[in-house]
């Protein structure tokens, strides 16, 4: 598993991109970029090469869903594997996702082994 | 206010906290509330809508809140700041999920607002619903929080 890959993370809460950011480092990733809503996010993946998202669904200007629709109707940005984060698992949420070609889904709370094993499980299936 | 609507927010809180900080809360016995000024020094609310609506609220001593945020950052924080005021909301944000995810395998759907934040000493939390709450006391190693849950029909 190349852990050198880089992973962009998307949350409008400063205290969860850090958090996720060290989480993301107990498991070996080093190479991490932050983007504060679904807009910025889609500007970063634009202007550089992102292995990997992890995005949450609640946010303001573009929610994690609508990035993840924007990311696969983008044909250059289409492939990019990306796993969402939630508060929350309601059903309803869980299949818009699926249909919108979700990759993997986390609720949080959760600790650094449940979100190497969501990455993992996603890389393995690419 | 029904008790089966308490013990998943009790279950969320420390579950969240364990996860998220690596400290495991001691409930105390819950109480009720008439009074809408906090027992903490900072205060995440949020509203719930659904089968019971209303609001619930965390509210932190600072001593208990600058280390959980400490070991959620993994670095120290000295005061309630940004930083500080952010993760109250996130958590507040993550308990309600977790509690929903309960309530929700007994057949009760919930939804939630958008957490706010308050800080200061002896601010007041306002309930959607007015109050009275039922409170649920918790201690750590670090200082008391209590979690105030104001849910009715």
């Amino acid at each position: 598993m190349d852990k050198n890959i880089k992973v962009l993370v998307v949350d409008d809460f400063a205290t969860m991109r850090k958090v996720v950011r060290n989480l993301l480092k107990q498991i070996g990733y080093e190479n991490i970029v932050e983007a504060e809503d679904g807009a910025m996010a889609l500007k970063t993946l634009k202007s550089q090469k992102i292995d990997f998202i992890v995005a949450d669904w609640n946010m303001p200007n573009m929610s994690g869903i609508e990035l993840l629709k924007a990311v696969r109707a983008d044909g250059k940005l289409a492939g990019t594997p990306f796993l969402m984060v939630t508060a929350e698992a309601l059903q309803e949420n869980v299949i818009e996702a699926v249909k919108a070609g979700v990759n993997g889904y986390i609720v949080k709370p959760f600790t650094a082994e449940v979100l190497n094993e969501k990455i993992e499980a996603i890389v393995a299936k690419l | 206010m029904d008790v089966r609507f308490i013990n998943p927010f009790l279950l969320g809180t420390v579950e969240v906290l364990k996860t998220m900080a690596f400290i495991e809360p001691r409930a105390g016995k819950p109480f009720l509330n008439q009074d809408s000024v906090a027992t903490g020094d900072v205060s995440g609310v949020i509203g719930i809508t659904g089968v019971v609506k209303g609001s619930i609220a965390l509210s932190f001593s600072e001593t208990c809140i600058l280390k959980i945020v400490s070991n959620m950052l993994g670095e120290e924080s000295q005061g309630i700041d940004g930083n500080v005021k952010d993760a109250v909301g996130e958590l507040t944000n993550m308990v309600s999920g977790t509690a929903r995810r309960h309530l929700e395998r007994e057949g009760f759907s919930l939804k939630a607002a958008i957490p706010t934040v308050i800080a200061g000493k002896n601010h007041s939390i306002t309930h959607v619903l007015g109050g009275p709450s039922i409170i649920i006391p918790f201690e750590t190693d670090f200082g008391p929080f209590v979690v105030d849950v104001c849910l009715g029909k």
